[in-house]
This record gives C-alpha cells, sequence and structure tokens, in this order.
C-alpha cells in the first residue's frame, strides 16, 4: 500500500486526503509488528537481555507451538467459525502421542496424536457443515466429550506418558541455530499461506467466509470446505500438542488450557475478521509474535499474575479499538 | 383468540419442549434417590440450579442482540471474591458489601457494553480481553482463596422459605419478576429482539439499537454479580479460579441453547434459559443417583451436551430451499 507512488493516494477523484495514521492502522499485520517492535524497544530498556538473539529465540521457541495451533484457528475464523475444542484437542493430541508410543512403540506416537486430532475435527467438521449447529457450542459439546474421553482414558489404567525421543528433538532441540519448532512453524506456516494465497480450496475460504449462501450459489462445494477447515484445525491443534508434550516431555490433563484465548486474540490481532472473510496469514504470525512478546515482557517486568491479566487484556481491548472496530452504523 | 395460542405455544415449543425433558428427568432424580425428598435434597439441587440459571440469564441478553459476553463467568467470580471480602460484619456492612458486589458487576457489563457499543468491538473478542482483565482484579481483590462472608445473610437467603421452598428459587423469582418481566415488555427489551433479528431494519425504523444493546451487556454484568454474591454465600468463601468461570461461561452458552435462544439472536428468553439451566444441572444429579462411576461422569455429561444441542440439527430436515441453510 504504501508503496504507491504519491499521485494516486492523493488523487483528485474528490475524496478526502486520507492521513498517514488512518493508512496505517488500516493495515492491522503492520500495526502489530509495529507494536512488537516497539514492545522490542521498551523491554531492551528494561533489561538489555531482552533483546538478545538466544532470549527472543527461545521466545519464539515458546511462540511456536502457539503459532501452530494458531494457524489451525485462523483457517476456522476466517470461515466465519470458531473452534472451542482446541484446548481439549490440544490435550488429547499431546496424551495419545505419548500413549500410542507406550503400546505401540516410538514411531506411532506422532501419527497417532495427529490422527486423533484429524478424526475430532472431522466430527466437528460434520456437525459444523452437516446438521448445521453453530459451532461455537457444536466445538464446546465436542469439548466436553475429548476431556471425558482423557479422564477416562489416564484414569481407568495408568498410561505411558513420557514424550518420545523425536518428539523431544522436535520441540526443544537446535538445528543451525535455530529452534526445530520455529522451523516446525514456518514449514507449517508457509504451507498454510500458499494454500490460502494460490489454491482454490484458500479463495473457496475466503468466499465462504464472505457469503456463504453466494459461495454455493457459484458451485463452491461449501460444505466439503468446512469440513476440511474443521480437520485441518483439528490436525494442528493435536501436531500442537504433540510439540508441547515433546517441550516439557510428557502429556498432562488441561496442557491445552492456555492456548484457546491467546490464539483467538492473536488471529484477531492480525487484523482477520472475527466474522470471517478477511484477514491475511502474515496477520497471524504478526499476532502471534506480539502476544508472545507481550507476555514475555511482563514475565521480564516479573509483574505479579494479576497485573499480567489486566494489561494483556489492556492491551488486546486497545489494540483492537485502534483498528478492529465494525462498520459505524447497522444496515 | 385460539390463533393465539397456537402461536405462542409454537413460539415458545423449544422452552416447553425442555422443561417436559426437565421434569422427567427431575422426577427420575427424585424416584432414585437413595434417600427420602426432603427439603434438604431440594434446597441443595436449587442452590446450584439457580446459579447456573443466573449466569444463563446473564448471557440471555447478549445472545437476543445477536452478541455474546464471554466474560459473565469471570464477572461472577470477580463479584464471588469482592463479596468474600466486603459482605461480613455488622448488617449495615453487609448491606454496604452488597450494593458495592451489584456494582461491581453493573460496572463490568457497562465497560463491556461501552466497548461494544461505542467501542464498536465484536463482542466475542471484546468480552474475551475484558475478562482477563476482570480476572486480574479478582486476583488482587482475592489473591489466596478464603476470605469471610456473613453466615446471617447466607443463612436467609441458601436455606429453605417456611422449611419447604428453597430460597434461592424464590430469588431466582424476584430475578425474573424485577428484571425480565419489565424489561421483556419495555422498548428498550423489544430493541434488543429487533437488533439481533434484523438490526439494519430496526436501526432505519429508528428503534434505538445502541440504548437497548448497552441496556443488554450491563444488566448480563449485573445479573452475574447477583450469581457471584450468591456463590460467596453457598461457599462462604471466595477464590479467584479461571476454570471455574470459563466453566461457568461454556455451561452458561449450552444452558441459553438448551432453552431455546437462538445463537443468532432475536429469538428465546430468559425463562427458557432458566429451564435449559435446571436441565443441565439434573444431569450431573441423576448420574450421581444412578452410581456412574466418577471417570465416566465428564464423558456422560459431554455426551449428554452434545446430543442435545444436536437436536438443534432436527431444523436441517425442514429445510425445502438449501439457502435457508446459510441465513
Amino acid at each position: 500500500m504504501s508503496a504507491l507512488p504519491k499521485t494516486t493516494s492523493a488523487s483528485s477523484s474528490g475524496a478526502p486526503a486520507v492521513s498517514a495514521w488512518a493508512r496505517f492502522v488500516r493495515n492491522p499485520p503492520r500495526v502489530a509488528f509495529s507494536f512488537s517492535l516497539l514492545l522490542l524497544v521498551i523491554g531492551s530498556f528494561i533489561n538489555i537481555n531482552f533483546i538478545s538473539p538466544n532470549y527472543l529465540l527461545q521466545q519464539l521457541q515458546v511462540g511456536a507451538f502457539f503459532g501452530i495451533i494458531a494457524a489451525g484457528v485462523m483457517l476456522v475464523v476466517l470461515l466465519g467459525h470458531i473452534d472451542l475444542s482446541v484446548p481439549w484437542t490440544v490435550t488429547t493430541g499431546g496424551m495419545m502421542a505419548t500413549f500410542a508410543a507406550g503400546v505401540w512403540g516410538p514411531a506411532w506416537a506422532i501419527p497417532v496424536g495427529v490422527a486423533c486430532g484429524l478424526l475430532v475435527g472431522l466430527i466437528n467438521g460434520l456437525g459444523v457443515a452437516y446438521l448445521r449447529i453453530p459451532s461455537m457450542i457444536f466445538t464446546l459439546g465436542m469439548n466436553a466429550v475429548l476431556q471425558g474421553l482423557m479422564v477416562l482414558q489416564t484414569g481407568g489404567f495408568a498410561p505411558q506418558d513420557k514424550a518420545t525421543p523425536l518428539m523431544q528433538v522436535l520441540a526443544t532441540q537446535r538445528t543451525f541455530g535455530l529452534p526445530n519448532a520455529v522451523l516446525v512453524w514456518a514449514a507449517v506456516s508457509i504451507v498454510v499461506m500458499l494454500m490460502l494465497k494460490y489454491t482454490s480450496f484458500g479463495r473457496y475460504i475466503y468466499a465462504i467466509g464472505n457469503r456463504e449462501g453466494a459461495a454455493y450459489l457459484s458451485g463452491i462445494p461449501t460444505r466439503a470446505v468446512l469440513v476440511g477447515c474443521f480437520t485441518l484445525c483439528g490436525v494442528l491443534s493435536a501436531f500442537g500438542g504433540v510439540l508441547i508434550a515433546g517441550y516439557s516431555s510428557n502429556a498432562y490433563q488441561a496442557m491445552g488450557d492456555p492456548y484457546l484465548l491467546p490464539a483467538i486474540a492473536a488471529v484477531v490481532l492480525g487484523g482477520t475478521n472475527i466474522l470471517g472473510g478477511r484477514g491475511t496469514f502474515v496477520g497471524t504470525i504478526a499476532g502471534v509474535i506480539l502476544i508472545v512478546l507481550l507476555q514475555s515482557m511482563l514475565a521480564v517486568l516479573q509483574m505479579p499474575e494479576a497485573g499480567r491479566q489486566i494489561i494483556y487484556g489492556t492491551v488486546i481491548v486497545v489494540m483492537l479499538l485502534i483498528y478492529g472496530r465494525g462498520a459505524r452504523e447497522a444496515g | 383468540m385460539q390463533k393465539d395460542w397456537s402461536i405462542h405455544l409454537r413460539q415458545n415449543a423449544l422452552p416447553l419442549v425442555a422443561l417436559g425433558v426437565f421434569a422427567v428427568m427431575f422426577s427420575i432424580f427424585l424416584h432414585e434417590h437413595p434417600r427420602a425428598i426432603n427439603a434438604n435434597i431440594m434446597t441443595t439441587a436449587s442452590n446450584k440450579a439457580v446459579l447456573l440459571a443466573l449466569v444463563a440469564m446473564a448471557q440471555t441478553l447478549p445472545v437476543i442482540t445477536r452478541g455474546l459476553d464471554l466474560s459473565v463467568g469471570m464477572v461472577m467470580i470477580l463479584s464471588c471474591c469482592v463479596s468474600s471480602v466486603l459482605v461480613n460484619g455488622t448488617p449495615l456492612g453487609v448491606a454496604f458489601g452488597v450494593v458495592c458486589v451489584l456494582a461491581t458487576g453493573l460496572a463490568a457489563g457497562a465497560l463491556n457494553a461501552a466497548l461494544v457499543v461505542l467501542g464498536r468491538l465484536q463482542p466475542i473478542i471484546a468480552t474475551l480481553a475484558t475478562s482477563a482483565v476482570y480476572f486480574g482484579i479478582a486476583l488482587l481483590v482475592r489473591p489466596a482463596p478464603g476470605g469471610e462472608v456473613s453466615e446471617g445473610l447466607s443463612d436467609a437467603l441458601t436455606r429453605t422459605l417456611f422449611g419447604v421452598v428453597p430460597t434461592t428459587l424464590v430469588v431466582l423469582a424476584g430475578v425474573v419478576a424485577v428484571v425480565w418481566i419489565p424489561l421483556r415488555r419495555s422498548l428498550i427489551g423489544r430493541g434488543c429482539y429487533a437488533a439481533g433479528s434484523a438490526e439494519g431494519a430496526a436501526y432505519l425504523s429508528g428503534v434505538n439499537i445502541k440504548r437497548s444493546k448497552f441496556v443488554a451487556y450491563t444488566l448480563a454484568g449485573l445479573l452475574a454479580s447477583i450469581a457471584g454474591l450468591l456463590l460467596s454465600l453457598i461457599s462462604l468463601s471466595g477464590e479467584a479460579s479461571a476454570p471455574q468461570a470459563n466453566l461457568y461461561t461454556l455451561n452458561s452458552i449450552a444452558a441459553v441453547v438448551i432453552g431455546g435462544t437462538s445463537l443468532y439472536g432475536g429469538a428465546g428468553g430468559m425463562i427458557g434459559s432458566i429451564i435449559g439451566a435446571f436441565v443441565l444441572r439434573t444431569i450431573g444429579d441423576l448420574l450421581f443417583v444412578f452410581d456412574a462411576p466418577a471417570l465416566w461422569q465428564p464423558l456422560f455429561e459431554g455426551f449428554i451436551l452434545l446430543a442435545a444441542v444436536s437436536l438443534g440439527a432436527l431444523r436441517v430436515l425442514r429445510i425445502r430451499n438449501r439457502l435457508e441453510l446459510f441465513g
């Protein structure tokens, strides 16, 4: 946008000149990135270690799990839906992976964990696309069912809950100085970004998010796309869970609980419309980085939990007030 | 006249079905209960159900305007924490504390309302963010679980009236009479329904949508704080617990849906939500009396919740034109 020559931005078509600020806030990813930079600058004043490459890479490593989950959440949000089953899909992914490793051997860990996420996402998708139950309430019920299943699974008998070496390598080791988790996140990001931009599936997602009826009349198999997106969200959530289990070297109950709300916040802060149809994947990456930096900044400040929550909520509200506002009047 | 009746019946079909389900489930519960029915059993059941019913009532108003309030559970927990600090001591102190608790809820609701109506933020994400703020404040108010709540007020509000009627039920009826019935008949209440079913048309017809929405979110905060006050009276303490808050928020959405209020706005009401909350609570009680293995309980509850909301899928069978699906 900013690359446009001056003559077009101040065109003589009679439209009032748009101020630099207004143009700035119309680009949420840029706002999110700028705010991240601002956090880095402030952080460096508090503690110079805040901008040391090693510390930043550590933060990115933690952010990677969350970024992978946010990628899945974004696909569903782009459709105008929401997936509230993310917390226990993450947990199911992690727990089933370690369980499978204990029963059938380490090679089964990641495939089984991801397959469970696929199944969960598939059921979510079928419920939303074919039964037409509002996604918020269907995935909520799914979340409760998954929680019940996992309680049963760990309570009935004691499973192996240790992460396999491969999971730990993926989540904690580094390759060429870069954390593997970040590389995995980058790979997932590139695939999702290319999919959204260059495949018909990706374009269908935006079309459905804008107006499903119109998309359907244009011949788009809207149900299949809905099922596909929910399935991808389940897969990515479960994969995130597998990595988190690898990071903390075991899987545990409710390990996915802290990830849903920040993931939704990151997606929205990155400029994706919560009602669907609009948003870029770069924005989601910006949102994830922003939230990770914000969280680590509050940790560096040794802010007590209460202050952290208040600042965290306030920052999200303020960012949204800057650029996340709806149209002025109804109709 | 007869036509009137059939219209009313059709409009309230979902809450009536839910009421039937509740009646059946509750009779089974009473029949299977290991001990004879007495006021204690009823009071315990009523206390638990009324807590959820109040939160579900809070959730109903924003849902009717085609919004959502993800902070109701947290406002409830925040109010409970405030109550565990202030509602004790002399009768005057207790009264002052109660006023403060309700004011907390009103203020929290008004903040949500301001962000949604004046700030024009999406309700889901705005209330998500404010609930983090309210959790922070709750932690400030009550860093560690505990506190002291007036036992006199607790005895007065959480036991039975004349030894028969659980007092919480009377409180619930009072809240319905004071808040819901007048609102339902007022211009503001009608505006909430209008905003939910066709915001653009309502705006063009001169309905004051902003005022209606503002009242909806503010009252949601107030109702959630009444639930928080009751919670503190029942548990005689307060705890800033995020999982508990989330549980209440999620269950409130489920109760609203079971009670026949559409998540797409414009239809439903608080009475339905109350019935929905009673149904949800009775499920847990039934599992208890049937001695369901403790480990299976969360799974049962999940399945029943999923099945209950899946009943909404019956709508799909009635649709003739597939385009209606995307409404």
